[in-house]
């Protein structure tokens, strides 16, 4: 493997970099409110029919 | 159709993407770590130098930033015609990614134009349609959000992905129909050298797949919220 970009390196690190980034976001986004929405329901399914008033 | 009617209620599709998320996570990592692994031991380009590199995830990004409009556009034209129920979420959790994958081809691109074209940006039709499909998708999300009765917004935002869709064969083929700074196709038509063909289709893999897992996960995501919808209004009544 070879990382040595040379002169070019100003344009091809950052293009990685914010590719990266992007990719790890939507790969926390997506599990994060995964998550959260399986919480909820499970919250929901817990609380006995007709008396549930949970919090949005 | 039956296949598909069979495996698209919502109940045998949290059965059936549970099983197989797995094998695609994994495949994913897999794609992209072998990708990038080649892509960095490749040689410097005759003409672009060491920015040769960046064509592998520049691609990629644009593959997949097409490939999920289209996802949209099947999605809706099911929704439209057959009334599917979950389509509509379909067409919906695809849309950030899609305008994710948008912007990185954008940025990418931008990045590896500065060098080799002297300039970040210009208004071709290449760049320029690309740039159109990213507001499309910004148009679509900002539809859904708009309208809050759930059915209107679904036909609203349907509609609106399928003209959107004239766009897709105009990206494609706009390096063939008019003179752009933009370089023509060069895999179909065995231009790339062979040695920069593995990394860049290893890699298109990766990112397709990664497209494809993410959604899966906002689809199940997305139902999970609605039975929660459901219980909540159950509760209420």
């Amino acid at each position: 493997m070879n990382f040595d970009m040379g002169a070019y390196g100003v344009y091809i690190w950052p293009a990685y970099g914010v590719s990266a980034l992007a990719i790890g976001g939507a790969i926390v986004w997506t599990l994060v409110s995964w998550r959260r929405a399986k919480a909820r329901l499970a919250a929901l399914e817990k609380t006995p029919r007709g008396t549930a008033a949970p919090s949005k | 159709m039956n296949f598909l009617f069979r495996y698209a209620n919502p109940h045998e599709f949290m059965r059936l993407s549970g099983a197989v998320l797995p094998v695609f996570a994994v495949a994913t990592a897999l794609c992209l770590a072998i990708g990038l692994y080649l892509g960095f031991s490749v040689p410097p380009d005759y003409q672009q130098g060491t920015t040769v590199i960046l064509m592998f995830i520049h691609v990629p990004a644009d593959v997949v930033a097409e490939l999920a409009y289209g996802a949209i556009a099947v999605c809706s034209l099911l929704s439209l015609v057959w009334r599917h129920p979950l389509s509509d979420t379909a067409a919906r959790a695809a849309a950030p990614f899609g305008a994710m994958f948008t912007a990185l081809g954008l940025v990418t691109g931008a990045l590896w134009g500065k060098p080799m074209w002297g300039t970040y940006w210009v208004w071709d039709a290449r760049l320029t349609s690309f740039l159109l499909l990213l507001f499309l998708y910004f148009g679509y999300m900002a539809l859904w959000n708009a309208i809050e009765d759930e059915t209107r917004a679904a036909r609203a935002c349907a509609i609106l992905a399928l003209v959107g869709m004239v766009n897709i064969p105009i990206i494609k083929f706009s390096v063939d129909w008019w003179s752009t700074l933009h370089q023509g196709e060069s895999i179909m038509s065995g231009k790339i050298a062979p040695v920069y063909l593995a990394p860049l289709l290893i890699m298109m893999l990766g990112y397709v797949l990664l497209f494809l897992t993410l959604w899966m996960v906002r689809i199940r995501t997305a139902i999970l919220e609605r039975r929660a919808r459901n219980l909540m209004r159950e509760a209420a009544a």
